[in-house]
């Protein structure tokens, strides 16, 4: 008996072998050309700008490029270090050079990132960098005797390198004291930590407020006859398909103080006229709009999933002595938890960066951490700091993620 | 009509070089609403008629932001911008604009030089001023029956004159107006700003209200929320409630005491895709005749001398418009106006500390 497959040919005479290994490269580089697109599209519009903004945040090489002679002194001598005539000279030196270059505001902004009040130290400087003459020590603190201020020299020497985890410190509320130890800042500045924690307990008010509304809505949804069903799921997809604009503005009107419901109160006698509740410009309006935003994010996953639960599971826990609440609490909600803990997570994700709701209707106290990210890129323009605080929300978020898949598990989620 | 006949034979002479470079388009990026509409009626139209020119006028919430973005980006598709005098200056230090020397802008029509006719700090390194315009305090008078709200101490007082309060999202046009209130000089204003009691002052004072504040962002909320009934008394630049007042005949009056005083520019960042059309274009609308017929759609001040004797009527024909100039002397006797330099060095710090007491 001969060798079987060895001697096993296609109709046109190839080895079986070879012309199935052909026909499927053939059929993996048509899968591959079809994904190329998506993938091209990813990578471009997506993970490039990204990992660019992200990259802002630890390299910001303003000062460096501006002050090259001081970033040598500093190189040669190590923190601590009082600074000498040397360190005058490459201060004047670079000073000529930011006046050549006009780039002594920008190397000003930098610093004053740090210590403020230090810009226009840097952009008057610059402007009479040609008068200067040795010694430097003497005509540089005659020009402004905050020159020889120890915090400035700290902050010039940690922004001479491009790499600095200074924005991240920033973004935790921290800075370095004159020894280049990291402190906390003042009481009065502290801002960044209290926002994440806000932002992360609103978004986990909202995530269970939109649980306890989205799990009847669904259920009803699923168990109802489809025509009626159909209509339901109409008024749930109809605000969905609406502009977030538009609900959001729509919440103004009914919620403000001159606003319908308020009205409406006053006019059936519940409130006095001077009694009229605040419910928005304020946290309240910013949970109200985002749950209801958010809501049908929540009811799309449940309901798919609370339809493939058949009637009979529960019929049967019933007819063999269950409660209701039992049968309800045994048998019909563990089968939802694969709806739950999707529509949990997509929740409290998008409510996490959510930004022009709370921008809207949030007032003073209904502000996130992404309005403080929108602060710095539109507004003070410093976008390493921006980068840094959305570096930290996005790191916050994987680490949720993961702790979530550890203790629900992603592949039991269920989408749809 | 001696000057506006030199005014055209000006005018004729830029369109000339402004032709000469066949240039067709310019891309200008403004403020939006009632603003970016003056300028398309006082500068815009005439511009094209004269010139051919297109004129493409862009909205956007802060000029200074797309302008950043786009150099930042080295993608530059507007041609002029209309920062604030403080973004202006910053833009400028970091070498993100072009040049702008007085010689080049047109002269009085009289001869007198244009570094001679543009008011104080209107004409800097890379930037030149269009308009002066006010923050000013606004209230509805059908709210109070007995008696109205005169100063900045007013604005303060819940128990005289109920009602919630507008104000605007950022220390900038907040912290001196609790300072004017608690009693601090215009003249002063900086100096106490830059001390740490200075600022705990104006937070102090701030926390009076603080319950009682309705926060606005974009220049065209606090109209509304004066026509909503949200806020019985709010700042708001005297540009959007000048057109509610006027246009809209709304029941609104206005504080002119303890007003800031804010410049905004032309500017025209490094390589902007239409760089000589947008010369022309700079040039062209802050002469004398054109600054003052801006004042005519609305009630921001000229930003040259020479152009205050030729501010008219309103658009509506009959408003005189002098009155409801920030510059007018009268309205000028507490003024506090805005100094780049301070704001450069200190918004970042005033901000945090801001940001930090909204939230606590």
């Amino acid at each position: 008996m001969t060798d079987a497959t060895a001697s096993l040919t296609t109709a046109d005479g190839k080895p079986l072998k070879a012309a199935l290994a052909a026909s499927q490269a053939r059929a993996k580089r048509k899968a591959l050309m079809l994904v190329a697109p998506l993938f091209l599209f990813v990578v471009i519009t997506f993970v490039i700008p990204i990992g660019q903004m992200l990259f802002q945040s630890i390299y910001n090489p303003t000062f460096s490029d501006a002050a090259p002679a001081l970033d040598e002194w500093f190189g040669a001598n190590p923190q601590g270090t009082v600074p000498d005539e040397a360190a005058f000279a490459a201060l004047a030196a670079d000073l000529k050079l930011m006046r050549e270059e006009r780039t002594a505001g920008a190397a000003g902004t930098r610093i004053n990132y740090d210590v403020a009040g230090t810009r226009s130290l840097f952009t008057a400087a610059a402007r009479r960098a040609d008068d200067l003459a040795p010694p430097y020590r003497e005509a540089i603190l005659a020009l402004n005797e905050d020159w020889g201020d120890p915090m400035i020299w700290r902050a010039m020497r940690s922004a001479s390198s491009a790499f600095t985890p200074d924005f991240y410190l920033a973004a935790l509320d921290m800075t370095r004291d004159e020894a280049g130890k990291i402190v906390q800042v003042e009481e009065r500045q502290r801002v960044y930590k209290k926002l994440f924690g806000r932002t992360l307990m609103l978004s986990g008010l909202i995530t269970v407020l939109c649980m306890l509304l989205a799990f009847p809505i669904a259920h009803l949804l699923a168990t109802l006859p489809l025509a009626k069903s159909n209509i339901l799921m109409i008024l749930v997809l109809l605000p969905f398909w609406t502009s977030l604009l538009v609900r959001s503005t729509a919440w103004i009107v009914l919620l403000q103080q001159q606003g319908v419901i308020n009205s409406a109160l006053v006019a059936l006698g519940i409130i006095d006229d001077q009694g009229r509740i605040a419910m928005i410009y304020n946290q309240a309006g910013t949970i109200i709009a985002m749950t209801h935003i958010l809501l049908p994010f929540m009811v799309l996953p449940l309901y798919s999933v609370m339809r493939t639960i058949p009637p009979s599971y529960v019929r049967a826990a019933r007819s063999l002595g269950a409660s209701s609440w039992t049968a309800f609490r045994r048998v019909y909600l563990p089968q939802t938890l694969p709806g739950i803990a999707a529509g949990a997570l997509l929740v409290f994700i998008l409510a996490v960066g959510y930004y022009i709701t709370p921008a809207l209707v949030g007032g003073a106290d209904g502000q996130l951490i992404s309005n403080l990210i929108a602060f710095h890129m539109q507004k003070s323009l410093n976008w390493s700091l921006a980068a840094a605080l959305a570096g930290l929300l996005l790191g916050g978020i994987l680490l949720l993620y993961w702790l979530y898949d550890r203790l629900v598990g992603i592949d039991k989620m269920k989408l749809g | 009509m001696n000057n506006l006949k030199k005014t055209m034979i000006l005018t004729t002479a830029l369109v000339a070089t402004g032709f000469a470079v066949s240039a067709q388009e310019v891309n200008v990026v403004s403020w939006g609403g009632a603003y970016s509409a003056s300028q398309v009626e006082a500068y815009n139209k005439p511009f094209t008629e004269m010139t051919g020119i297109k004129v493409n006028m862009i909205d956007a919430d802060n000029p200074a932001s797309p302008l950043k973005a786009q150099v930042e980006a080295g993608n530059v598709t507007g041609d002029v911008f209309d920062p604030e005098v403080s973004d202006a200056m910053r833009l400028c230090d970091e070498a993100a604009l072009v040049a702008i020397y007085p010689d080049d802008l047109p002269s009085r029509p009289n001869g007198t030089p244009a570094i001679d006719d543009f008011v104080d700090g209107a004409l800097r390194d890379c930037a030149v001023a269009n308009i002066v315009w006010g923050t000013v305090i606004a209230y509805d008078t059908t709210k109070f029956p007995n008696g109205l709200p005169t100063t900045a101490a007013d604005f303060f007082d819940l128990e005289k004159f109920p009602g919630k309060r507008g104000l605007p999202k950022n220390p900038k046009r907040t912290l001196y107006l609790a300072l004017i209130a608690d009693g601090v000089p215009a003249a002063e204003i900086y100096e106490k700003l830059g001390s740490a009691e200075g600022v705990e002052q104006a937070f102090a004072k701030l926390d009076t209200i603080k319950n009682d504040v309705v926060w606005w962002e974009a220049g065209a909320q606090p109209p509304q929320l004066l026509a909503d009934g949200e806020v019985s008394m709010t700042t708001v630049y005297n540009g959007r409630i000048f057109d509610a007042m006027v246009s809209e005949g709304k029941p609104f009056d206005v504080i002119w005491d303890g007003q800031y005083m804010d410049l905004d520019m032309f500017a025209i960042p490094k390589g902007s895709p239409n760089p000589e059309a947008a010369m022309e274009y700079l040039k062209f609308a802050t002469d004398t005749q054109r600054l003052a017929d801006q004042a005519k759609y609305i009630s921001y001040g000229p930003a040259r001398k020479s152009s205050a004797a030729l501010v008219g009527l309103y658009k509506d024909g009959k408003t005189e418009m002098g009155p409801h100039m920030p510059t007018a002397p009268n309205n000028m006797t507490n003024a506090v106006l805005d100094d780049p330099e301070f704001w450069a060095d200190h918004d970042v710090e005033l901000s945090e500390q801001f940001n930090a007491w909204l939230a606590g």
